[in-house]
């Protein structure tokens, strides 16, 4: 089924739209970010400069992006996926050459009133065009070969460009995104098992050359490997993080320090504390009740777009919700893992929390596609 | 694209089941998740409670403050004063070098500390507060505080530091205070860490290194909260170490004094001693020099002059210095010889001016001889051949273990560096240290306090006080601690014969007060304060037969590191021990003519606790004592003056 079989009448027009929003989705988004302004006025030290107030002017920005590509119906959204996808890809390309290099390795693209870093973008342009190219591929291709190629292709140049940059986070984000939308979109199961199998060989494989004359990663690289398996090794240097991080999180116990009582993010023990440690704050001042209450929220969240993806009719909208939640629920599985000391520190930002303009808009625009296809979903259905 | 709908239904039942995969990994991974958190924030919640808490909560330790010293009659000898330093917050400062420049012109800075400040500022995080001059005078403070507006970032700050306000008079006595150093930490196993605060002083040399675990006190402690680059939050709380104990010596600072004003320059020591209670009332050891030197860290320049000058400041020659205690030693040959009951005190000896021993010829100090001597007369005369003859009778063995008795070649316990044990040889030292027979000359040479013989001026006042009372008095440094009596220790009986050593006495009061004695020129008039003693002369040379035919060398034409060493010994009253006083001036010449005034002077400042009268000096000597005691005035206007007789 296509957008063009819609009964048209069935879908709700101009601002009557704003009543069919999926208001438990909205409220959540909400509620999250109003936690990340909390936290942000916390990691402050109770103010809200330098990072709560413009968190919350951009989120009012995302807020208004996010109706605006709700209110457009899902099948305009379907038919320039394709373009968004290649301009952003362009983006990506161009700061290659004009792009600013900040903090460690992310690369933006100054506009102004923000700065737009393009592999935040791309992340969701990517989804799009993955969906947008499943809605139209023959369901029996599928899983042909070449027909496999092409999505892998999508996916692994914006890949190599950020890994360029290098932001290892972002890369690794493609790579099991795009995986996980070519899982749904019903790629035959015998790829993945490929995959896997070959990545677990090539993981085992690399640790048995360790020490022997075919040695396959320098010393240095077995050595990071080996700080992240055991930060006590490193505790001053590369490790350092993970072990501040650990601490604020264990010293945090069942009730947390209480708000803006936590003396490992007020004391500037943790490092990158109003971005992608902002979590280690959260769990630090407000304990185990805190952090479980947030990933209910965020999976509540998953929940609300994954619902939205079942009960809609055609494959784009479906595919692009699936996208979104996954997408939304990588961010903070890897964030959290990350600071919890279960995956290496790889600079992944907590979804609507962490300080920082183009994870935030372009998650909002995201969360406008879902709402969009929650609102041009089919109503009366065919028998 | 029109699509077959049943085509559609398989795709989106495909989509549903994958949908449901994914989500399901997805729970599980959540539910991962949620068992890492409460791995971390419930079972190892106090471990990382307690990290957290490591990391902010650092410890400093608050310095105690040292306790003070003072004399017996409660004079201050040690105390802590205000330092000043001048600090610079280099975050609070924004220009650092204008700042400094325009302080240096206020203040006059060593440019080496300059640029060690410099290093240190681009060293250390900006909120850290370096010290650019330590040891800043009060005016210096001041301009600093005055001009603080044009200063942003330097504070004057007051700590704590040693002082010694008699200077010279104690510097061997108490010692000095200073940084801790390297070398210092070195020698300890477990150092206090109170002893890394930077520039902690401790004691160095002397009582103030000896009674340092005393005196310290322990370290309070606050808990500061601090951030992740040490820049210090807020203080949490605080805990007061303990202030160390305050010391009381025994000596009389006033006396002390009038001793070093005394010596002079000297190259001398001289001991007084309480012969009832073994207290130290002074001990002084001359040239001295000004401990607040050291404390403030020496110069090159003025500790080469120390170091290198010929009369040794920097020893403390009263317990350190050893000398061959010449003549002064006779009664200790005497007694051995009276205890052993192998003399009489009226039996005579001939003194030719010599007696030859297996084939050597030993010389009395007068070539013509002495005749027929006695005890009393020989002691008097200080002639040398009655020694060496009762020596003979008695042997080494006998002398040595008497002379151990009187506390020669003892060490005595006080808490002074470098105190020395002297040496009273006997065969079995000479057997062990030199691997040799002892000889018979050995035995003549000791009789008179010469050959292996070595004496410190403490220990001949220690010997003076045992001849006095018979006791085995023992030297007492510390009179209380914080305000608590040290036990003194009233010494017991030495369980001598009674009879003599009133033939000792006897022996003794006329060498001062006979007409004939050597000591008679420096005889005290007054009745009350009559003295007993025993001049020495001891060489530090051999005169060889070919200077003896040649006619001894007049010592004043030696230079004068071969010059004989000056001894005196004597106690007063003598009928009522007060004092035991010994002096030695090194190099001085002869003990009559060099010591024994010296001695008798201080002897008179002990008893009448202040400048004696005239009256108590011979009549002809006073003119000349008159003049002394005023240029010791002018010296020294600290000197009690107006002495009085109490007894």
């Amino acid at each position: 089924m296509s957008y063009l079989e819609y009964n048209v009448k069935s879908v709700p027009t101009g601002l009557r739209k704003l009543l069919y929003l999926n208001w438990p989705l909205l409220v959540l988004t909400i509620t999250v970010a109003c936690v990340g302004f909390l936290m942000l006025y916390s990691v402050a030290g109770g103010s809200f400069t330098p990072w709560a107030k413009p968190q919350m002017e951009r989120f009012a920005l995302g807020l208004a992006v996010m109706l605006v590509v709700a209110l457009v119906p899902i099948w305009f959204w379907r038919n320039i996926a394709a373009l968004a996808y290649l301009l952003s890809l362009a983006l990506l390309v161009s700061v290659e050459f004009f792009g600013t290099v900040g903090m460690g390795a992310q690369r933006w693209l100054d506009l102004g009133f923000v700065r737009l870093q393009p592999s935040e973008l791309v992340k969701i342009t990517m989804v799009m065009l993955l969906a947008a190219y499943y809605d139209w591929l023959p369901a029996k291709r599928t899983s042909r070969p070449f027909w496999v190629m092409l999505p892998l292709l999508f996916i692994l140049l914006p890949t190599w460009l950020v890994l360029q940059q290098p932001d290892l986070g972002t890369s690794i984000l493609f790579i099991l995104g795009g995986g996980a939308l070519m899982f749904l979109a019903g790629v035959h199961w015998a790829y993945f098992a490929v995959v896997i199998a070959a990545g677990i060989g090539l993981v085992t494989t690399v640790f048995q050359s360790r020490g022997t004359d075919w040695q396959l990663l320098k010393n240095y690289q077995f050595r990071r490997i080996d700080t992240f398996l055991d930060p006590s090794t490193d505790p001053l240097g590369a490790g350092y993080h993970i072990t501040q991080s650990k601490i604020a999180l264990g010293s945090g116990g069942w009730a947390g320090r209480g708000f803006m009582q936590g003396t490992q993010s007020r004391l500037n023990f943790l490092p990158e504390k109003h971005t992608d440690f902002i979590f280690t704050t959260l769990a630090e001042e407000f304990g185990f009740v805190g952090g479980l209450s947030l990933l209910a929220l965020y999976t509540l969240i998953l929940v609300f777009c994954i619902s939205t993806a079942l009960a809609a009719r055609d494959r784009f909208s479906s595919l692009v919700s699936l996208g979104i939640a996954v997408t939304v629920f990588l961010f903070f599985g890897v964030n959290m893992s990350m600071v919890m000391g279960l995956a290496p520190v790889v600079g992944v930002p907590l979804p609507m929390i962490s300080y920082g303009g183009s994870a935030m808009l372009v998650l909002m625009a995201a969360l406008g596609l879902v709402q969009s296809a929650h609102i041009h979903r089919p109503r009366n259905r065919r028998r | 694209m029109k699509r077959n709908p049943k085509e559609l239904e398989a795709t989106h039942r495909t989509l549903s089941r994958r949908t449901l995969l994914l989500g399901g990994a997805q729970a599980a991974f959540v539910g991962v998740l949620v068992l890492r958190m409460r791995y971390l924030q419930m079972d190892q919640a106090d471990q990382f409670r307690l990290l957290a808490e490591e990391n902010r909560i650092n410890v400093r330790l608050i310095p105690p403050k040292r306790g003070e010293i003072y004399d017996r009659f409660g004079q201050i000898l040690a105390q802590n004063s205000p330092s000043y330093r001048i600090i610079i917050v280099p975050e609070d400062a924004g220009d650092v070098e204008e700042v400094i420049a325009r302080i240096s012109n206020l203040v006059p800075l060593d440019p080496k500390e300059i640029e060690r400040a410099m290093a240190e500022i681009r060293r250390s995080p900006p909120f850290l507060p370096i010290t650019l001059a330590d040891q800043v005078t009060w005016e210096d403070i001041s301009r600093v505080a005055v001009n603080a507006p044009a200063l942003p970032g330097i504070t004057p700050e007051v700590g704590s530091t040693r002082f010694y306000p008699r200077k010279a008079d104690f510097a061997h006595v108490i010692g000095y205070v200073g940084p801790v150093s390297e070398y210092d930490l070195s020698r300890l196993t477990d150092p206090e860490p109170v002893l890394h605060i930077p520039r902690f002083q401790i004691g160095k040399v002397g009582v103030e290194t000896k009674l340092e675990q005393v005196l310290r006190g322990k370290a309070g402690a606050k808990r500061i909260e601090v951030n992740s680059t040490g820049r210090v939050m807020r203080e949490l709380n605080r805990r007061d170490g303990e202030p160390g104990a305050d010391l009381q010596l025994t000596i009389d600072a006033s006396l002390q004094g009038y001793v070093q004003a005394r010596l002079g320059s000297e190259s001398a020591a001289a001991v007084v001693i309480d012969c009832e209670s073994g207290d130290l009332r002074a001990i002084v050891s001359s040239p001295s020099f000004d401990p607040n030197l050291f404390v403030r860290g020496i110069s090159v320049a003025n500790y080469r002059a120390l170091t290198e000058d010929l009369y040794r400041p920097l020893a403390n020659k009263t317990v350190q210095g050893l000398y061959p205690p010449g003549s002064t030693f006779k009664m200790m040959t005497a007694m051995a010889a009276l205890e052993a009951g192998l003399i009489g005190p009226e039996e005579t000896v001939w003194c030719p001016g010599h007696l030859t021993v297996s084939g050597r010829r030993f010389h009395c100090w007068r070539r013509g001889g002495h005749g027929h001597v006695n005890l009393q007369n020989s002691l008097k005369q200080s002639c040398d051949v009655y020694f060496y003859d009762l020596a003979i009778k008695v042997g080494i063995d006998k002398i040595s273990a008497m002379a151990q008795r009187f506390g020669l070649g003892v060490y005595h316990d006080l808490p002074m560096s470098a105190v020395a044990t002297g040496l009273a040889p006997d065969r079995a030292w000479k057997e062990r240290v030199h691997g040799q027979k002892w000889q018979i000359g050995d035995t003549v040479n000791a009789s008179i306090g010469q050959g292996y013989m070595l004496a410190s001026p403490l220990q001949l006042a220690v010997m003076s006080a045992r001849l006095a009372t018979g006791r085995l008095v023992a030297p007492r440094l510390v009179r209380s601690i914080n305000g608590v009596e040290q036990t003194g220790n009233p010494g017991e009986d030495m369980g001598l014969n009674e009879n003599n050593l009133h033939h000792m006495r006897r022996a003794m009061f006329a060498v001062s007060n006979d007409r004939r004695g050597t000591a008679y020129g420096s005889r005290i008039i007054e009745e009350a304060y009559r003295m007993a003693g025993k001049t020495g002369t001891s060489q530090v040379r051999n005169i060889t037969a070919a200077e003896r035919a040649a006619g001894v060398i007049r010592n004043q034409d030696l230079p004068w590191e071969r010059r004989d060493h000056a001894l005196f010994v004597n106690y007063a009253p003598f009928d009522n021990p007060k004092y035991a006083v010994s002096v030695v001036v090194e190099h001085g010449g002869g003990g009559s003519s060099v010591a024994a005034p010296i001695a008798r002077d201080i002897t008179l400042q002990a008893l009448y606790d202040g400048t004696p009268p005239l009256t108590a000096y011979p009549s002809k000597d006073r003119a000349r004592i008159e003049a002394q005691q005023k240029r010791l005035h002018r010296e020294r206007p600290d000197i009690k003056s107006d002495g009085r007789n109490r007894a």
